[in-house]
């Protein structure tokens, strides 16, 4: 198949990427807003496009756990869920990243219940960060397809064996349609090597993780913590390879618009879609403001973001996740600027959680509202609600 | 199959299999089982019900029991067809 | 038919582990690995077993091993069949849980997997409690019997899980005990030789739990059998066998040797009398209506 380019929803572009990786095993359990991406595989299956055995699990923490055996018995594999799925995984996920085996999962981000909402927030994916899983965010479905590619080979490479997470919106990224790109079959397999694991070997029989004494136990997390630390260099080789091969570019961190402006936006997933258009629009009506997307999460790209804020009076974070009292993106953010020569100003905005619009006209006249003078810190964090302005 | 512990810190923890992974479990006992030679008809089922596979089969002879591991459960005895082992006092033995 | 001179010396569960002496399911495992061999992968969640595998470095076994956590065993062995599948070449994957991990916390998945027919052998080594935590009830837990949360004795009926297995029509279900080791092993044989789901539950003493002398593992899987209480059948095709081991005993003789059941009145044992000759009536009922059904594969 040529590369072409077809009219795909974030799901269908996610599930051409699990195509072309070639995954072999996928275990999945519906959940709004992620089924239209597991049928599509199961489409793709069904006409042959894809050899893979889909595993009809009975919950999300079966779907994850037999992910796990599927990697251990050497076979690539896939699942996806949101919010209370991924919740109910959650044990799986810390045996994945604590117990390093390579594989992908795609986390169309949903609001937590109670009370029920099928709408995207980024609190469910942001609050599995300890597990020990790499997280990149998408916002856009060509990246997510691109994604989803490159996830394998991070994950796989064998200076990482770490499993990975694209996130990205529900209903906002997975069931909008955008013209995508989708890559040749055959280049991508020469991107993505094919997948080994060699660790069940009746000749050399092993027992995995079974109890550790803590001082062992002491060591092995400290050789977690180094491959952790490793990924991100992956990370960004893998980006650069997928840069020279398919000609897109990607960063752990996107610096869009005028950086050189005094006001920063930062935002994740599709509010740093929405965040684009805003500097678009600001940047035309003569204002000067940037932004920075963070599009990798775990690990935090500190030096990165560090160098990318240098000279800027204040960042303005449009959080879309909440930690109890505080948004965890402005949380992690605030932490990786502590030891940075330079600190602009932390605003942080709590934007459209459960779902709720981020609007561009309320950034736009927020950031108006800034730029004659930066209010000083600390400030409380500003709930941006729809039709609300800063 | 090692019988020294050695460690392996490789990208996931793993163990290698090791006799004796819990030490020299023959220090549990409190009784140990005796073969009575004359008794036995070498019909190894002592051999078969031992929980810890600590009894060694021996072509056309009476079965061994290996003491450095052999716990003293007493299954073996409990059941020999021939009534051929007895379970004797650990402590008779350590005073020798 | 297993013969004891066809078993290899071998072993794959080595000696001198940290199991309870006189442990029912050392025994199982140890028979149970002589009849597969070392091409297999045993994926097993917490319990006695992987508490008695070792502390690392050390393993006590000779065979691959994925240790899983619990609940989670089935999901893990579902994927690792799976990747077999789709690579067209693997291991024999067995599942090796407990009563505690298949019955209550990893039921749904058990259950699914039984559903989906997923090509694995499951062994269910049943001690009848939460005994690696020392000594809590299940739902495996035998009426009566005394545990740390029912320090007064269960009084709910222990579940019947071989039959709600056999109710998912699988390719194979049987029960088996540590007194009867040549019976457990050709059951072991039967179910290797075939595919599909297969679910082997095996009754597996333990005398500390279960306040018993540490050399009766086998005599009491053999009064179990004996007294009706556990009873030994196959279901394969959707026929079910019933295995009939002598004469029946009183079910006083299996309680007399432990001291779980000391706080039996009398009024309990008759009851207990009634339900198990009820139930034995009842495999009897159903060994009789399976041979005239025919199943529609």
């Amino acid at each position: 198949m040529a590369e072409q380019i077809e009219v795909l929803t974030g799901n269908a572009a996610a599930a051409y990427g699990v195509k072309l990786s070639r995954a072999q095993v996928i275990a999945a359990y519906p959940i709004t807003p992620q089924t239209t991406l597991v049928e599509r595989i199961a489409e793709f299956i069904m006409k042959g496009e894809l050899k893979a055995e889909y595993i009809k699990v009975e919950s999300e923490h079966s779907a994850l756990a037999a992910c796990i055996g599927a990697s251990l018995g050497g076979a690539r594999a896939f699942t996806a869920t949101s919010s209370q799925g991924l919740l109910l995984m959650q044990e799986m996920l810390f045996w994945a990243g604590y117990g390093r085996t390579p594989m992908v999962m795609a986390v169309v981000t949903r609001a937590i219940a109670p009370a029920w909402n099928m709408w995207s927030e980024h609190t469910d994916a942001l609050a599995q960060r300890d597990t020990g899983w790499i997280q990149i965010f998408c916002h856009n479905n060509q990246e997510v397809l691109d994604t989803i590619i490159q996830a394998y080979k991070i994950s796989e490479d064998k200076k990482v064996m770490i499993p990975v997470m694209v996130c990205y919106d529900g209903f906002e990224i997975s069931h909008t349609s955008e013209n995508v790109v989708v890559p040749e079959q055959s280049d991508v397999d020469s991107f993505l090597p094919s997948y080994e694991n060699d660790l069940i070997d009746p000749d050399k029989p092993k027992l995995l993780w079974n109890g550790v004494y803590p001082e062992d136990a002491f060591r092995f997390k400290a050789m977690l913590s180094e491959a952790a630390h490793r990924s991100g260099n992956v990370v960004n080789e893998v980006q650069r390879e997928f840069e020279s091969k398919f000609g897109r570019r990607y960063e752990a961190i996107e610096v869009y618009g005028k950086p050189e402006s005094k006001i920063i936006l930062m935002a994740m997933g599709s509010v740093a879609s929405t965040a684009k258009a805003t500097v678009d629009t600001l940047n035309r009506e003569g204002y000067s403001v940037g932004l920075i997307r963070v599009r990798l999460f775990r690990p935090f790209p500190v030096s990165e973001l560090q160098k990318a804020i240098e000279g800027a009076e204040a960042l303005v974070i449009l959080d879309r996740s909440l930690s109890f009292t505080k948004g965890i993106l402005c949380t992690e953010v605030t932490s990786a600027l502590y030891s940075a020569k330079w600190r602009p100003k932390i605003l942080e905005y709590i934007v459209g959680l459960g779902g709720a619009v981020v609007e561009h006209r309320s950034i736009v006249d927020t950031v108006k509202h800034l730029l004659p003078k930066v209010p000083e810190e600390p400030r409380e964090a500003v709930w941006l609600k729809p039709g609300g302005q800063g | 199959m090692v019988s020294q512990k050695v460690k392996v810190f490789d990208y996931t923890p793993y163990s290698l299999p090791t006799e004796g992974s819990a030490g020299l479990t023959g220090s549990w006992r409190s009784k140990r089982p005796i073969i009575m030679v004359e008794k036995c008809t070498k019909c190894n089922l002592c051999w078969l019900y031992c929980p810890e596979g600590t009894i060694i089969r021996v072509k056309g002879k009476v079965p061994e029991i290996d003491l450095t591991y052999c716990k003293g459960c007493g299954v073996c005895a409990n059941e020999c067809p021939s009534k051929a082992i007895e379970m004797e006092d650990e402590a008779k033995w350590l005073n020798r | 038919m297993v013969t004891i001179s066809e078993l290899v010396d071998e072993e794959f569960l080595l000696k001198g582990n940290s199991a309870c002496a006189g442990c029912g399911a050392t025994m199982a495992i140890r028979w149970l690995l002589k009849i597969l061999g070392k091409e297999v992968v045993l994926v097993m969640p917490a319990g006695c077993v992987s508490v008695f595998q070792g502390m690392f470095p050390a393993s006590a076994f000779n065979v691959p091993v994925v240790d899983s956590s619990f609940g989670a065993q089935s999901s893990f062995s579902a994927g690792l069949a799976a990747a077999y599948k789709v690579k067209g070449k693997g291991l024999k994957v067995v599942t090796l849980a407990g009563d505690g991990g298949t019955g209550d916390i990893g039921f749904h998945a058990v259950s699914a997997a039984a559903e989906r027919g997923d090509d694995v052998l499951y062994v269910c080594y049943d001690n009848e409690a939460y005994m690696n935590t020392g000594v809590q009830r299940s739902s495996l837990t035998p009426y009566g019997a005394k545990t740390g949360t029912d320090p007064k004795g269960k009084i709910e009926w222990k579940k019947n899980l071989p039959l709600i297995m056999a109710a998912h029509n699988i390719t194979y279900v049987a029960t088996a005990s540590v007194g009867y080791p040549f019976d457990l092993m050709r059951k072991v044989k039967k179910a290797a030789s075939l595919t599909g789901f297969r679910y082997i539950h095996i009754l597996t003493p333990c005398p500390p739990g279960w306040g018993a002398s540490e050399n009766l593992a086998a005599e009491l899987g053999r009064l179990a059998v004996r007294c009706g209480i556990f009873p030994l059948f196959e279901v394969e095709k959707g026929k079910l066998t019933l295995h009939k081991i002598g004469s029946r005993l009183p079910v006083q003789k299996y309680f007399e040797l432990q001291r779980r059941f000391d706080g039996l009145t009398e009024k309990q044992i008759q009851y207990i009398q009634k339900r198990v000759d009820e139930e034995l009536r009842y495999l009897e009922l159903l060994e009789k209506a399976t041979s005239e059904v025919y199943r529609v594969e």
